[in-house]
């Protein structure tokens, strides 16, 4: 599974090469120890999980790919070349877009508004151009709006558009978030639980809504997951942490036979 | 039913994205514009130019510059009444150095200079926030008044440590000085007002808007979509100051004459401020009523407590009585028995001093202007209580009643 030219998943998908491979990343605050000598690639097309017990640093690691962390040690390849230590706005403006374990969104704009912002980084018109809504700035404004109501069709959230977001449930806050990352049509999109907190239809949406992504506009996707069934579902290849350090990593079958891997849920027995 | 939406289809995402999607809107904003744009300067008087007219335009206009820095951008600011003089100061430094200089160019440049210094004193927004970043602006507010006051150059090396503005003269017209007149001074304030309204409008709905609410909204997850915070919160000071500073310029070359540095000391600021949470943070609407509110109101208070009622020519009375019923109607639609108990209440105390005038009483002048304080603040605390989000969002509400009316879902 290492050849460059990619694999072929089970249901016939072609992965591509390497887009995104952390080499060596270790992670200290202070003397605590967050991430210890992590590394890992993220093929073109595939849908990559981090799993682990709580506290096993998948959130940090998610923090580390998005520039909000950066590394003590170690390096992140992006795209073929070494990213030099650079703030999250510009690893986002690299087409690295997130979704957040805790709701971020903007409680105080309309559904709209939000996803609209995910096209910030597209938008390129001056201030004088913008204060006259004239030219460029009401050009693109058109142009962006059109995107992202491609992406509010997708995922069925077209009635909602112009509610604030304050006012929406829980679930629909975390389709309207990951409606604001695919705006930014991203190559790499990092999901941090996307399912956290649903019930079991919410999931299967949000599965479905996953899937669809990767498949449509073969999105790269890097997700935490604490449900393991999803996560086995979904995903192509899983990296498993636990305390820090990496203790398995492969197709969602070969990391289920892993000892470690099942030491590290179930704990080891004593006879 | 007066406001009714139905039957107005967007077919493009330019009509969906236009300034007024519904007609009514724009019905309604051709008729505030028609009103002070031709019938108010045909009609008022000097006292209603100089008390109502102007002083409401130009606090709006702070207020409005206020807003987007602590409305729109989420930065508090307790700088707004310094920031206002640094644009006064430049300007009255400009027509001195370049009597030449158009006055109005003279105006909005001056409001560069303040846009300069409120992003220097913005530069501690990007580490603090919140009541840490309100105290250091309060430390701007603070030293620009004292470099005001001890820096002689900047008032001309006046004995009176004042500055005075100078007859200004545009095309052999007075615009501004002791002998400009007052409508004259008042289209010129209406004419820089309504463009900066329409920049600040275009700024809001676009792109810089959504960073800037973006910003105010989570700071975090802003920078992780890839918004520079630094960026987003030096333009929004940037901006921010402009206005303010234009409207500073405005406040003493076209209203006051004349201003000494402790005009711009933290009353003045805390009066922006006030105006812009009752008009409403975020929005821009809103700094005009709350202006209406806090400026105009005492104003026509005291004006309604000089006349005698029930010896008001009948426009007059015509005019009160359909305000009064105006806004207890509105009160009405939006099912708050409070507001409209309040605006009745209002009329009967009218109706009741009146009466008590063709008694022989006679309100001497202090008590009359405790009563009009007492009144502008138990309806300030009147406003927030009903509707904490200010008079814009009660507005909103009252215009969302307005389209189902006189259903009541």
């Amino acid at each position: 599974m290492k050849d460059t030219a990619g694999y072929i998943t089970e249901d016939g998908r072609q992965i591509g090469g390497t887009l995104m491979e952390m080499r060596n990343i270790t992670l200290r605050f202070g003397g605590v120890v967050a991430i210890q000598d992590i590394s890992f690639d993220i093929r073109e097309g595939e849908v990559r999980a981090i799993i682990g017990p709580n506290g096993a640093g998948k959130s940090s690691m998610l923090n580390v790919i998005s520039g909000f962390y950066t590394p003590s040690e170690g390096e992140v390849w992006y795209q073929g070349k070494k990213r030099p230590p650079m703030k999250p706005y510009q690893v986002a403006r690299q087409g690295v877009a997130r979704t957040f374990q805790n709701i971020a969104l903007f409680e105080g704009m309309t559904v709209l508004d939000n996803v609209m912002t995910g096209r910030l980084t597209h938008m390129k018109a001056g201030i004088a151009s913008q204060a006259l809504w004239w030219g460029r700035a009401s050009r693109e404004e058109v142009e962006n709006r059109e995107k992202v109501e491609r992406v509010i069709d997708f995922l069925e959230i077209q009635n909602i558009r112009k509610t604030p977001v304050g006012r929406l449930p829980y679930g629909l806050k975390k389709r309207v978030e990951l409606a604001r990352a695919l705006a930014a049509e991203p190559s790499l999109l990092l999901l941090d639980e996307p399912m956290a907190g649903m019930n079991v239809e919410e999931k299967e949406d949000m599965s479905r809504f996953i899937l669809d992504v990767n498949d449509e506009f073969g999105t790269t996707i890097c997700l935490i997951e604490h449900d393991m069934g999803v996560v086995m579902d979904l995903s192509d290849r899983v990296v498993v942490m636990d305390y820090g350090k990496k203790i398995g990593d492969g197709t969602p079958d070969e990391v289920r036979g892993n000892e470690d891997v099942i030491a590290a849920y179930l704990g080891v027995p004593h006879d | 039913m007066l406001y009714r939406t139905a039957g107005q289809f967007k077919t493009s995402y330019t009509a969906d994205q236009a300034l007024f999607p519904v007609r009514q809107d724009a019905v309604l904003l051709g008729i505030v514009l028609l009103l002070v744009w031709v019938v108010f300067p045909l009609t008022a008087s000097e006292f209603a130019f100089q008390t109502l007219l102007i002083p409401i335009l130009i606090y709006a206009l702070a207020a409005m510059g206020l807003n987007i820095l602590t409305g729109f951008a989420g930065q508090l600011s307790l700088g707004t009444g310094a920031f206002m003089g640094v644009g006064a100061y430049a300007c009255y430094k400009m027509v001195t150095i370049f009597p030449e200089l158009n006055p109005i160019v003279a105006i909005l440049l001056s409001g560069i200079f303040s846009a300069g210094i409120g992003v220097a004193f913005g530069i501690p927004s990007l580490r603090i926030k919140g009541f840490y970043l309100a105290i250091a602006t309060l430390a701007a507010q603070f030293f620009l008044v004292w470099l005001f006051e001890k820096w002689a150059w900047l008032y001309n090396y006046n004995a009176s440590g004042a500055i005075q503005v100078p007859n200004l003269d545009m095309f052999g017209l007075y615009v501004s000085g002791p002998q400009a007149e007052s409508v004259t001074e008042y289209y010129i304030v209406l004419a820089i007002v309504t463009l900066l309204t329409v920049v600040c409008i275009n700024l809001t709905r676009g792109n810089l808007g959504r960073t800037w609410k973006a910003t105010r909204d989570m700071d975090i997850a802003a920078e992780l979509i890839g918004i520079n915070l630094m960026k987003s919160k030096l333009t929004a000071f940037a901006v921010s100051s402009y206005v303010v500073g234009v409207a500073g310029a405005l406040y003493v070359f076209m209203w006051k004459g004349a201003a000494e540095p402790n005009v711009f000391d933290i009353p003045l600021s805390f009066q922006v401020l006030f105006i812009a949470i009752i008009g409403g943070l975020g929005s821009i609407m809103g700094n005009y009523l709350g202006a209406i509110l806090i400026v105009g109101l005492p104003v026509v208070l005291g004006t309604a407590a000089d006349t005698r009622i029930f010896e008001m020519s009948a426009l007059a009375g015509l005019l009160w009585l359909a305000g009064i019923l105006a806004v207890a109607f509105l009160f009405w639609v939006a099912r708050n028995l409070w507001g409209v108990a309040a605006a009745l209440g209002f009329g009967a105390a009218m109706l009741l001093y009146g009466y008590a005038q063709t008694q022989g009483f006679r309100a001497d002048s202090a008590l009359v202007e405790h009563i009009n304080t007492m009144i502008v603040g138990a309806l300030i605390i009147f406003f927030l209580i009903i509707e904490p989000h200010g008079l814009n969002q009660l507005w909103r509400l009252i215009r969302e009643k307005l389209i189902i009316w006189p259903f009541p879902h």
